[in-house]
């Protein structure tokens, strides 16, 4: 069991808060950077995607693990940022300008979002940001002349001064700083006013307001923000993919980014990155797993959103902390063998509190 | 005639989305859960109408008797096994469960061999029935549709007004400490509020089957009956009824009367007019909280 | 008697109707610069109701409150927007404990600091020099505040753990941690017992005379109240019944007579002779 003796404010205000931390990241970013000499080209992909879905999962995070506000229509943002970047690269602007732009512009949509979030709250949010999902898939296919409507629109592969992304690993390694700085940002933020900012509004907006914290302006911080890193994620998405269309980013994505925080596990960053995992190899163990099953469940199209629904189902039933909390409850109990308990992590069930008074 | 024809297709499309909105503000009234499953009961409650009608050989009357006890029952089921156990977690859980419970039966139902991927006709007595009044030509499906909600939703409200059980179960959404202490058995009203639900989800789906056809898809109709919860204000229930309307006649006249693309998002639009305008919906309740 | 100097709050003619309720009805105070000024009264007497307008929870309908702002001249309360209200310097606890329930007592009262703020969101990304060096000032301020109440045993536990006593101090850490001009306490010593409540009673006295900030409070305990307070504000039914020092207030009639009601016959509450043994009744 580790106990931690501090002797500076510094050591709470610091990422790492003690050697373990340091040892076991520092280990993670060594087996990121060597994975293209290590793993064939067809998980390296497959990693590049988690990246890519950590970053738009980081701030689908902020928004609604952090935040507490409601978005089920976040998949408008990634498509927005993916449509920005291939424009403007089809336009041939740098790579670097067309990813600010894509950043830019998700942020501007997020605002206009994140307007009735200002009025209102809970499911009628939720609903708010599900109209506006409809609406942006909708604009995407009608207006042609910008984004192809649903024929689609191809992508070149991201130049920085002259020198090509297009191999795999030099892909992965750009993914990899992008989701790297990112994830830094989102911490730095956390640990300092703002991100307890937001913290505050999800908890208690009444309290937060007596502490001097404009609910406006940080709600649509919230929301901008949240929707640049959905826009950076939909740039090297689309860049991933080398072709986009408007059926990419409909209700279903919406949802699966949903389903990546909650089994993740809502309110940590780790979660963001566990539950992209969790996407990403979904569909992989669910091909691996058809052989084992009769033909008649395995081959069937309801398979995978049979598996899908009920691992949600599992997850909110069972490990309502997500993935990140069952890691929380294994670690805990690794540290406080034998003496761990089994009530330590019980979550007091309360009687359904009236969301309609808060 | 045009436009009257309009309506009047507009109202019976706008019943279909009330009447599944009507489920979700009976949920959300009864235990303040929103239940994305609302859509696929529909769904599930045709095919039920359909197995009961063509497999079983049953007559019309006795199959959607049937299957609306059958998908009431089910709600119920549901409700002890599934939402029970995770009363007190936040709102947003609750609504990924429900989400995931959708995504499960639609998938069971596709993995049916045969039935589950092909589009079937509901056998109904009234089919390709159609009246004329003046230059108006009326499908008996339409107006079937408009009469079934319309008597549902008096009994409902007889139901909620006048019996014990529909007291109960206001006096158990409003406050659900307050209702356990006066020995009313909530959570026993809470499985009735998703039976009933779901019943009425069956008879959506019962109305609905007719028109569209049965097919495994059916149920994201029910993502367009969430506008029309919403105008209404999530906490009415003729509110629903109301906001199903308005939704369906700006559908259908935006479909006609507006360029392509316009139909399949009037509902959002309309969501976000009224968030603008009244953002409790038109008969919601705003209240705040006492500090 | 009192300069204007002396002079941090002052409202004047405060109504507040809701729908058909007029729950605050023409209440005028003033509360001078370092002293307690508390407000009794039965339940439903609208106390809390002029916290929330002090606040800016709600709007009065008629009426004014003019504050003392951080320059010195009298501003008028009613027309800043909410969460302006803390950085004028006037900071409040509830009556039902609003607290951040999922975060640690510490992150509660380094929100507290939020007014404080020194630094942009572009900073506080990239984690400057600057923003290290406010959070280690926030830091220090907020283990001020814990040393002041004693809540280093809790200082890393989650609130939503907290047993109500505890809670009850958090919320009085974090609106401590402010920094305020005027504390507004709602009902300090409500679900405290015995010794908690005379734990409270010193800390208001501490915060009045070292830490030199004006109180505000809404209070029942009336050894509480007399043992603190400076001056006392007693309100029935949305309307000032008596102002005066706590033993003024305490025998004035009307406010007896709000908590007590009237007897006009005390003859009816006599024990009928020749009943021994009743145990009911007033003997005379």
């Amino acid at each position: 069991m580790r106990f931690l003796f501090k002797t500076s404010y510094e050591q709470d205000i610091r990422l790492a808060k003690h050697g373990g931390h340091v040892f076991w990241y520092g280990l993670l970013c060594l087996a990121l950077v060597a994975a293209p000499w290590v793993a064939p080209e067809y998980w390296l992909a497959q990693l590049t995607f988690v990246l890519i879905y950590a970053i738009v999962g980081l701030g689908l995070m902020l928004l609604a693990g952090f935040t507490g506000q409601f978005s089920l229509g976040h998949a408008a943002f990634l498509g927005v940022g993916a449509y920005t970047q291939a424009v403007l690269t089809g336009l041939g602007w740098p790579f670097a300008l067309s990813l600010a732009c894509a950043a830019g512009l998700s942020a501007a949509v997020g605002v206009v979002v994140g307007l009735p979030a200002l009025r209102v709250k809970g499911i009628y949010l939720g609903m708010a940001t599900l109209s506006f999902g409809f609406i942006v898939e909708e604009v995407f296919a009608r207006w042609e002349s910008v984004t192809g409507g649903n024929s689609g629109k191809h992508l070149v592969p991201p130049q920085i001064a002259g020198y090509s992304f297009e191999s795999t690993e030099s892909f992965y390694f750009l993914c990899l700083v992008i989701a790297v700085l990112c994830t830094l940002a989102i911490l730095n933020l956390l640990r300092s006013p703002t991100g307890r900012a937001f913290v505050a509004i999800r908890d208690s907006e009444i309290s937060a307001q007596s502490m001097g914290i404009h609910l406006a302006r940080y709600k649509t911080l919230s929301f901008s923000l949240s929707a640049a890193l959905a826009g950076i994620g939909g740039a090297l998405y689309a860049h991933k993919l080398q072709f986009i269309s408007p059926d990419q980013f409909n209700i279903l994505q919406s949802i699966d980014l949903l389903l990546m925080i909650v089994i993740g596990g809502l309110g940590s960053v780790h979660g963001a990155f566990l539950g992209a995992i969790f996407l990403i190899s979904m569909p992989q163990l669910i091909a691996l797993g058809k052989d084992w099953l009769p033909d008649s469940i395995g081959q069937s199209p309801g398979l995978q959103s049979v598996v899908y629904g009920a691992v949600l189902v599992a997850f909110v039933l069972f490990e309502p902390m997500g993935l990140y909390g069952r890691w929380l409850k294994v670690r805990t109990w690794l540290q406080m063998f034998p003496f761990y308990r089994k009530g330590m992590f019980k979550r007091q069930k309360s009687f359904q509190k009236s969301d309609r008074l808060k | 005639m045009q436009f009257v024809q309009l309506l009047i297709s507009g109202v019976s499309q706008g019943c279909i989305y009330g009447l599944i909105a009507l489920g979700f503000v009976l949920i959300y009234k009864a235990t303040e859960t929103v239940s994305f499953a609302q859509g696929e009961l529909m769904m599930l409650g045709a095919f039920c109408g359909l197995a009961l009608m063509t497999v079983l050989g049953f007559p019309f009357w006795v199959a959607v008797l049937a299957s609306i006890l059958a998908m009431g029952l089910f709600g119920v089921v549901l409700e002890r096994a599934v939402i029970r156990p995770i009363l007190g977690q936040p709102a947003f859980s609750i609504v990924m469960l429900t989400i995931g419970i959708g995504y499960v039966l639609r998938g069971l139902v596709t993995m049916i061999p045969n039935i589950g991927t092909e589009t079937h006709t509901l056998p109904v007595p009234y089919k390709d029935m159609s009246f004329r009044l003046g230059a108006l030509v009326l499908n008996a499906e339409q107006l079937v549709v408009i009469g079934a909600t319309a008597v549902l939703c008096v009994l409902l409200f007889a139901m909620f007004r006048y019996s014990k059980l529909g007291i109960a179960m206001q006096a158990s959404s409003q406050n659900q400490l307050a209702a356990y202490y006066m020995g009313i058995p909530v959570q026993r009203l809470n499985g009735l509020a998703w039976g009933l639900a779901a019943a009425v989800a069956a008879v959506a789906g019962l109305l609905l089957a007719p028109i569209t056809f049965v097919h495994a898809n059916m149920g994201l109709i029910g993502l367009k009956a969430f506008p029309a919860a919403v105008v209404g204000g999530f906490g009415s229930l003729p509110g629903a009824i109301v906001g199903g309307l308005v939704i369906g006649i700006v559908e259908s006249l935006s479909g006609f009367y507006l360029p392509d693309g316009f139909k399949d998002t009037a509902a959002y639009i309309v969501v976000l007019v009224m968030l603008m305008v009244k953002p409790n919906g038109l008969f919601g309740e705003k209240l705040r909280k006492k500090v | 008697m009192t300069s204007d100097d002396d002079l941090l709050l002052s409202a004047q003619g405060l109504s507040v109707r809701f729908g058909g309720v007029l729950a605050v009805n023409n209440v005028s105070f003033d509360v001078r610069r370092g002293e307690v000024f508390t407000l009794i009264g039965p339940n439903g007497a609208g106390k809390t109701t002029v916290f929330n307008l002090i606040s800016r929870i709600y709007t009065p309908t008629t009426g004014t409150i003019a504050y003392a702002g951080p320059g010195g001249a009298m501003l008028p309360l009613s027309t800043q927007p909410p969460h302006k209200v803390a950085g004028l310097g006037i900071a409040r606890t509830f009556q039902n404990i609003e607290l951040f329930e999922h975060a640690s007592v510490l992150h509660n009262l380094l929100i507290g600091r939020h007014t404080r703020r020194e630094t942009g969101l572009w900073a506080e990304m990239f984690f400057t020099r600057k923003v290290r060096d406010a959070e280690v000032r926030a830091r220090e301020k907020a283990e001020q505040v814990i040393d002041f109440l004693d809540l280093q045993h809790y200082r890393d536990t989650l609130v939503a753990g907290l047993p109500y006593g505890v809670r009850k101090v958090v919320e009085l850490a974090r609106a401590l941690c402010t920094e305020p001009q005027l504390l507004l306490l709602d009902e300090p010593s409500s679900g405290l017992n015995v010794e908690e409540t005379d734990d409270m009673a010193f800390w208001i006295q501490d915060i009045q005379h070292e830490l030199g900030i004006t109180v505000l409070m809404v209070e029942h305990d009336m050894s509480l109240v007399s043992k603190v307070s400076d001056r006392v504000l007693a309100m029935n039914q949305g309307e000032v019944v008596a102002l005066g020092t706590p033993r003024e207030v305490q025998t004035h009639p009307g406010v007896v007579e709000a908590y007590l009601g009237t007897i006009d016959d005390v003859s009816s509450l006599r024990r009928p002779p020749g009943n021994a043994g009743s145990g009911l009744g007033v003997r005379a």
